[in-house]
């Protein structure tokens, strides 16, 4: 079962509408135990870190999330601020993060370019088991990016104010600054590339 | 880079279409769903529906359209128009909205833009301002409400400074004078707000040809039009679509979203 972790403030009915859309049957999860046996976990997310990482707390989802992510290898695709709570901390409110990943989060320099960065940005995307190495165009709404400290970890960058990380990835776990749920058709290519693994039909 | 965007923006009455010629004379057009799909299919870059029979009849924000909607595109959109409280603005986020777009609502209430803001993010709150050229005021703009009918006798600068300072994410500027003129968007109200306030800006009212797009990408640092009367303007022969503007866009150099070759190999779920 592909699960999609709601906790209101998010988008989590956009990414369900997308799933739906590519063919897929996937359920929101609000409690820790609508993680078991989960085939695919995605965590979208909208306003802040800190306010992200409060609801999964709130809604004691932290260690099934570790669980399924870190230990049993559950396929995990974080969305926009769902990105940014993998690695250390967060400027934004001085928020600690997951740190699944090694690095912080850092805001855009306001007085060099307009924050948020709102719109279509071309992100380069390297090769991995859901995409081909690709250039296309994603939507963005954010004001803070991700420095990651392991440029291994990094799956895609983008330009805006110099280039930063849209997107990394680690073993099971992908992550997109942009939503990939209101990008379009390349979005919905590139959920359909991370939603069709571990079902015998890899593109790639 | 980021690129320029494009934006489709109607008016909605009982779930049907419509285009405002100086917010007048609505003239159905189709129903919402499937203008918006064709505009998807077009590759619009953002859409924008004003619920405007919810407001003139003061009632709630029709969430039905919104859903229907939100199952047929895939890309941002922001609704507006009968959103007078935090709930409403909940159910059409839950609806499937990306944004909400506030305007004459937010004049009478401001608080409005800070609690969204607080509840839902910056990036969810647009607020939307219909400004006419008016001597005497501190910008010579001012800020006008209800469909454009009525003087508030507020600065359009001070407003949307404050807006910004409440919480919205972007602002959305109209021209009253140059609405429906297809004359050209008003160039020195963009320069003058970006001048005010740091947070995207949406230029609209006036476009009738590409290259008023072209000059206002060049001359001001608006991130996005609204180009609704270059697509379906009651002359069809001045209708353009998508793809030309976006094409006329890149050869012009300015950074666009470039129209999707269809039938893809990357188009896997097709």
């Amino acid at each position: 079962m592909i699960r999609i972790i709601d906790y209101k403030a998010g988008n989590a009915p956009s990414v369900l509408r997308a799933v739906s859309r590519l063919g897929f049957h996937a359920a929101f999860a609000r409690e820790a135990g609508a993680l078991d046996g989960a085939s695919h976990i995605l965590l979208p997310g909208v306003g802040s870190a800190k306010a992200t990482m409060d609801s999964l707390r709130e809604m004691s989802m932290l260690a099934a999330l570790e669980d399924a992510v870190l230990r049993k290898k559950t396929l995990f695709f974080g969305i926009c601020v769902g990105m940014q709570i993998l690695f250390d901390h967060s400027e934004e409110d001085g928020a600690d993060g997951l740190g699944w990943l090694k690095g912080r989060v850092v805001r855009f320099d306001g007085g060099a370019v307009r924050v948020p960065q709102m719109g279509w940005n071309k992100v380069t995307l390297s090769q991995s088991p859901a995409n081909p190495a690709l250039e296309d165009y994603f939507y963005f709404v954010n004001s803070y990016y991700v420095l990651p400290e392991n440029p291994s970890d990094v799956w895609g960058t983008a330009e805006y104010n110099g280039r930063f990380a849209a997107a990394v990835r680690r073993e099971n776990i992908f992550a997109a600054q942009f939503h990939a749920e209101k990008s379009g058709e390349a979005g919905l290519a590139l959920l359909n590339g991370f939603l069709r693994q571990g079902r015998g039909f890899e593109p790639c | 880079m980021l690129t320029k965007r494009l934006i489709a923006c109607f008016d909605i009455v009982d779930g049907m279409v419509t285009k405002a010629v100086r917010f007048q004379d609505n003239i159905t057009v189709a129903p919402a769903e499937e203008m918006a799909g064709r505009l998807y299919d077009a590759q619009i870059d953002e859409l924008i529906f004003y619920d405007i029979t919810a407001s003139a009849e003061k009632r709630r924000i029709d969430i039905e359209t919104v859903k229907k909607v939100a199952r047929r595109v895939f890309i941002p959109f922001t609704v507006g128009g009968g959103i007078k409280t935090l709930d409403d603005m909940y159910e059409a986020l839950k609806a499937g909205a990306e944004k909400i777009s506030v305007d004459s609502m937010a004049v009478r209430n401001p608080e409005i833009i800070y609690q969204g803001a607080k509840a839902f993010g910056s990036q969810c709150v647009v607020l939307s301002t219909q400004v006419k050229r008016t001597e005497g005021m501190p910008s010579e703009y001012e800020v006008y409400i209800d469909g454009a009918r009525t003087a508030t006798g507020m600065d359009a600068m001070e407003w949307i400074k404050r807006g910004q300072a409440l919480g919205a994410g972007e602002i959305c500027l109209n021209s009253i004078d140059n609405d429906g003129t297809l004359t050209g968007y008003d160039i020195a109200l963009m320069k003058l707000a970006q001048e005010t306030v740091t947070v995207p800006l949406i230029a609209s009212g006036g476009a009738g040809a590409p290259e008023h797009l072209s000059e206002l990408f060049t001359v001001t640092e608006a991130q996005a039009a609204i180009i609704s009367s270059m697509l379906y303007s009651p002359r069809p022969e001045r209708n353009y679509t998508v793809r030309e503007l976006k094409a006329y866009l890149l050869r012009n150099g300015i950074a666009a979203r470039p129209p999707r070759e269809e039938g893809g190999a990357w188009d896997a779920h097709q």
